[in-house]
């Protein structure tokens, strides 16, 4: 057995604990675990995309999937309900239609698909091999990513830290600035 | 006697190598995984881990949430400023160029200027992301009282 078919069922086995983790977080009340479960999805995910290769994505998912996210949430669920309303009995068949459509289409998709790791997809080919190319002399910067992230694409990462900018601002607005909350509390007991 | 003892004991020892290990990420971008935006996640989720086991006010102490909330702003205006600064040290009759880093060194040989560029930029990421994830749990953990022991 080549080294190439070990991977690929560790990717199987990757899928399948990620479908198993979706289902029990659509099954369950508690919204604790239904927290602590997303965050054991975004640590899968991170998994699988290290099993394909792309670390920096991994390394963010772990980070902000599987870390801030998780402890943001517990933070919303402290400032809500610790339990969800159960859903009516009644079955939703129009939204079943719409989901069972949708992955037939995906389905009917697949075979499209270019082959994983294929170098003439267009994903690897045109642009993406330029930037591979290109890089060492331009750069000379080792990893690629990092070079297209903060030199080729600047003015892209420039907009998306004026965006998370813009994310905190929003939040502070609407929920204070982290001082007064408490106190305001404390005056009215 | 703390009702935490182990807890405390370990994240004590924790904390500094999380933040090493985010600055590790910070300077290596470069060169293996990570970056800016990573280093600030993990730097924010060390002094995150310390709000959890030592409580708001401790945090709060340590990190104070008007140093958060200019860090915000600070990292943005690290970005463009460097930006700013290519586009006024360009040399004479070359084309001015909004964060053009090449301008910041003159090694272009070793393209000396893009490393610099790179990781002054990535500070400014790291500036912002980091001050926003705290600002944004400030917020939130501002708003109710620390999580009682019997939910641990």
């Amino acid at each position: 057995m080549s080294h190439a078919d070990l991977t690929q069922y560790l990717d199987y086995t990757l899928i399948a604990m990620l479908l198993a983790v979706g289902f029990s977080i659509v099954r369950l009340r508690n919204l604790f675990a239904v927290v602590i479960l997303m965050g054991v999805y975004s640590l899968l995910c991170a998994a699988w995309f290290v099993s394909l290769d792309a670390v920096d994505v991994a390394f963010t998912e772990a980070a902000v999937g599987a870390g801030i996210s998780t402890v943001l949430m517990l933070g919303a669920m402290l400032l809500t309900a610790r339990e969800s309303e159960p859903a009516g009995a009644g079955r939703h068949w129009a939204a079943f239609a719409v989901v069972a459509a949708a992955g037939a289409a995906l389905f009917f998709a697949i075979p499209d698909m270019p082959v994983y790791g294929d170098a003439e997809s267009p994903a690897n080919a045109y642009l993406g091999r330029d930037f591979m190319e290109r890089t060492p002399q331009d750069i000379a910067v080792p990893n690629v990513v990092t070079a297209v992230l903060a030199s080729y694409r600047g003015y892209d990462t420039f907009g998306e830290t004026v965006v998370v900018f813009t994310a905190a601002l929003g939040v502070m607005l609407l929920l204070g600035f982290g001082t007064g909350g408490r106190r305001k509390e404390e005056e009215e007991d | 006697m703390s009702p935490h003892l182990i807890l405390r004991v370990v994240s004590k020892l924790l904390i500094p190598l999380i933040v090493i290990f985010g600055l590790y990420v910070q300077f290596h971008g470069d060169f293996g995984p990570g970056g800016g935006f990573q280093a600030g996640v993990i730097i924010a989720v060390a002094v995150i881990l310390y709000a959890l086991i030592f409580g708001m006010d401790e945090a709060r102490r340590a990190v104070p949430p008007g140093a958060v909330r200019y860090g915000t702003a600070l990292g943005v205006l690290i970005y463009a400023g460097v930006g700013v600064a290519t586009l006024f040290m360009g040399g004479a009759g070359e084309p001015l160029n909004f964060l053009d880093y090449d301008a910041l060194h003159p090694d272009q040989g070793h393209h000396t200027g893009q490393h610099y560029g790179i990781l002054l930029v990535e500070l400014g990421v790291l500036t912002t992301v980091a001050s926003v994830m705290l600002a944004i749990f400030y917020a939130f953990a501002g708003r109710v009282p620390d999580i009682p022991d019997e939910e641990w």
